[in-house]
């Protein structure tokens, strides 16, 4: 603010300056600093309404890892989370504000779950698929939508992208009402369980989402690393002119990684309503599409760090559902909490590229 | 002709928390912020204005307190923004997520703690928020029913609309505002004082969005808490600013008209048109939508978006 006086007479008491980025081990420890900072600031609010922050933080940990069943919840949670960060993560390269993923990942979830409904009489790894087809495919179109409008006239994406998650949610509510409400459920419109058939496999006790997601990891850091869309696709992030001068189909790229990014989205949907809820419900991305968006942008958009980043929060989700049973505090301060650590991360973000220059005495200019 | 009279009223109604929000966010774009973040300053406002009005039994003092505690969420955006120079579109959605998961805890949190397990507002304050009965006027046929029949928060939202509409276009202030949001080195040269104004405006506008909340809390489901109560009222009042080609007086007919979307579902005759549900529900997102596109399509709406918006200004740069 005191950067900013009318009339300059002399030099401001504070004055922002521009600096060389700093070292990487200087940049992980500010980061470190944040995080410690947003957990005081966490831990000053759950003193202000009555409760030793200690406690709750530890019954947080614990209820994350307390036993055997409570380490597979925690990586439940953390399939859909971090698949989806990965996908948002391909269009943030770009700088394409894919706020959409709520949406992408039901539709996603939705065309996925019209074949576990109506042909669960196929073979199962056929009809698993077909399924994983069809959600990458839901997912990949509802995200080429706003990408098609984009490169043609503009449209603002954010906004677009935003619209669809809830154009998406009521489609669901939609079948779910309609065309493919349970009959068996006595009025009460829900969408059936799907047969034992369409239900993905379990791998050491979880279902096998977490290993497509570790694979997507993998695949998404090589991508993007190793390969020359990869290459197109940071080029486009940087600036949209140089692309086109370095002769880039700048249109084509968009277009290409919006649809991967929904399409991953859409595999993130596919997995939680076959693999966990074994159903369709309005709830199947259940705000997974905006912890996402925190995910990838606390993990720098790097495929590792968001592993590790998308693990830590889920052990706050599970934890916080925990939390919830022994002291009545609704499991809503997980994402409370997360915001306030992306809040001081952000804010850190600034003494990285910046740093403050104090008025020497005196202070003539 | 009587149930469209009750529609249009009905539309009225459903449109003021629009109002607010879209007012709120047209003043934070006119600096040039684009804050992701109405949501997040709605349910914060929607969370302190019940439960201050639960407590104090005050309407007023219900409104100051969601106005206050959103103007200060909208602060931490301010904050990181324009001092910071964070990314807007990522603060803005924090702001959002913070602001939901704020509100629904404390929500929880209280109804745990409540004796018969819900909150409903005491019925001193529900009395003083129900439609204002002007005499002569309320009681005229038709226009009476049309003009003199709401809630306090609607005529407040048309004054509060048409105050901004008056302090952008017809003061100074409002007009070197403005300029902020066009070119920030230009009006930093010629003396406008860059970041001080885009605190007020983000400020303020988060504040105005804070009273919207309070109505999507304590009007739409007749005094009783429940959780999510905005609802996705707030992504609809960012879409509204283009609608609204970022002017506070359109800002009025456009909530109005979103208003009418919203309770259309309630009105409709199924033997004229028998639609889900679902789709009702849909209607506002995908006209929003539609708005989106029609607007990027045209491009002489262009023209009144702040040329600035989204960029943060960094003095030593320009």
């Amino acid at each position: 603010m005191s950067t900013q006086t009318g009339y300059m007479s002399r030099e401001p008491l504070l004055r922002v300056v521009k600096r060389a980025e700093k070292p990487t081990r200087q940049i992980m420890l500010l980061r470190a600093e944040a995080l410690v900072f947003a957990l005081i600031a966490g831990g000053v609010f759950i003193l202000l309404i009555g409760y030793n922050p200690f406690e709750i933080y530890g019954t947080i940990l614990s209820g994350a890892f307390r036993s055997k069943m409570a380490v597979q919840a925690t990586v439940k949670v953390m399939i859909p989370l971090l698949i989806s960060s990965l996908g948002v993560t391909l269009a943030f390269k770009m700088k394409f504000w894919n706020i959409g993923a709520e949406g992408q990942i039901i539709a996603g979830a939705i065309c996925a779950s019209y074949f576990a409904l109506y042909h669960s009489s196929w073979n199962h790894v056929l009809l698993v698929t077909v399924m994983f087809l069809a959600g990458i495919i839901g997912g990949g179109l509802w995200g080429l939508i706003p990408a098609l409008f984009r490169v043609k006239w503009g449209t603002n994406e954010t906004l677009f992208t935003l619209m669809l998650n809830y154009i998406a949610l009521h489609v669901v509510n939609f079948l779910r009402d309609g065309p493919w409400k349970d009959p068996g459920s006595q009025g009460f419109p829900k969408i059936a369980r799907f047969d034992k058939n369409a239900a993905l496999d379990k791998l050491l006790g979880v279902q096998i989402g977490w290993v497509v997601a570790l694979a997507l990891a993998a695949l998404i850091l090589f991508y993007l690393r190793s390969t020359k869309h990869g290459y197109e696709i940071s080029v486009v992030g940087e600036s949209s002119d140089t692309a086109r001068y370095a002769g880039m189909n700048v249109k084509k790229i968009v277009l290409r990684t919006m649809f991967l990014s929904g399409a991953v989205c859409g595999i993130a949907g596919m997995v939680q309503a076959t693999g966990s809820d074994i159903t369709l419900t309005n709830a199947v991305a259940g705000g997974v599409g905006f912890t996402a968006i925190i995910v990838a942008w606390l993990s720098r958009l790097n495929p590792v760090t968001i592993v590790i980043v998308s693990f830590l929060f889920s052990v706050l989700e599970k934890g916080s559902s925990v939390v919830q049973s022994s002291f009545g505090l609704s499991t809503d301060c997980a994402d409370v909490l997360q915001a306030v650590i992306l809040f001081f991360v952000l804010g850190c973000e600034f003494f990285i590229r910046y740093g403050f220059v104090v008025r020497k005495k005196g202070g003539a200019a | 002709m009587d149930l469209f009279i009750k529609f249009l009223v009905a539309a009225v109604g459903a449109g003021t928390p629009l109002l607010f929000g879209t007012v709120g966010e047209i003043i934070s774009e006119k600096v040039g912020h684009l804050n992701l973040g109405v949501e997040g300053m709605m349910s914060i406002g929607a969370c302190a204005g019940f439960m201050v009005g639960y407590f104090t039994d005050s309407f007023l003092l219900a409104l100051v307190a969601s106005f206050v505690a959103a103007a200060l969420s909208a602060l931490i955006y301010a904050f990181l923004t324009v001092t910071l120079m964070a990314n807007q579109n990522v603060t803005g959605l924090t702001l959002t997520i913070f602001g939901i998961g704020l509100s629904n805890f404390i929500g929880v949190y209280m109804l745990e703690r409540s004796p018969n397990g819900t909150l409903k507002l005491p019925e001193r304050i529900t009395a003083s928020m129900r439609s204002i009965h002007i005499p002569v006027l309320s009681d005229l046929p038709v226009v009476g029913e049309l003009l003199f029949s709401y809630t306090p928060f609607v005529y407040l939202g048309v004054a509060v609309a048409l105050l901004m509409g008056f302090y952008l276009f017809r003061t100074r202030t409002g007009l070197n505002v403005q300029a902020i949001g066009e070119n920030p080195a230009s009006a930093d040269a010629a003396g406008i004082e860059v970041s001080r104004w885009k605190y007020i405006n983000i400020v303020l506008g988060g504040g105005i969005c804070g009273i919207g909340g309070a109505y999507c809390s304590m009007i739409i489901n007749g005094g009783v808490w429940i959780s999510d109560n905005v609802g996705g009222l707030g992504w609809i009042s960012v879409a509204l600013v283009i609608f609204a080609a970022w002017k506070p007086q359109m800002a009025i007919l456009g909530s109005f008209v979103f208003g009418a979307l919203r309770i259309l579902k309630y009105y409709m005759p199924k033997s004229v048109i028998d639609l889900p549900v679902a789709f009702y529900d849909m209607l506002p997102f995908l006209i929003t939508a539609l708005v989106l596109i029609l607007s990027s399509v045209h491009e002489s709406r262009g023209v009144n978006i702040p040329a600035n918006l989204g960029n943060n200004y960094f003095r030593e740069e320009r």
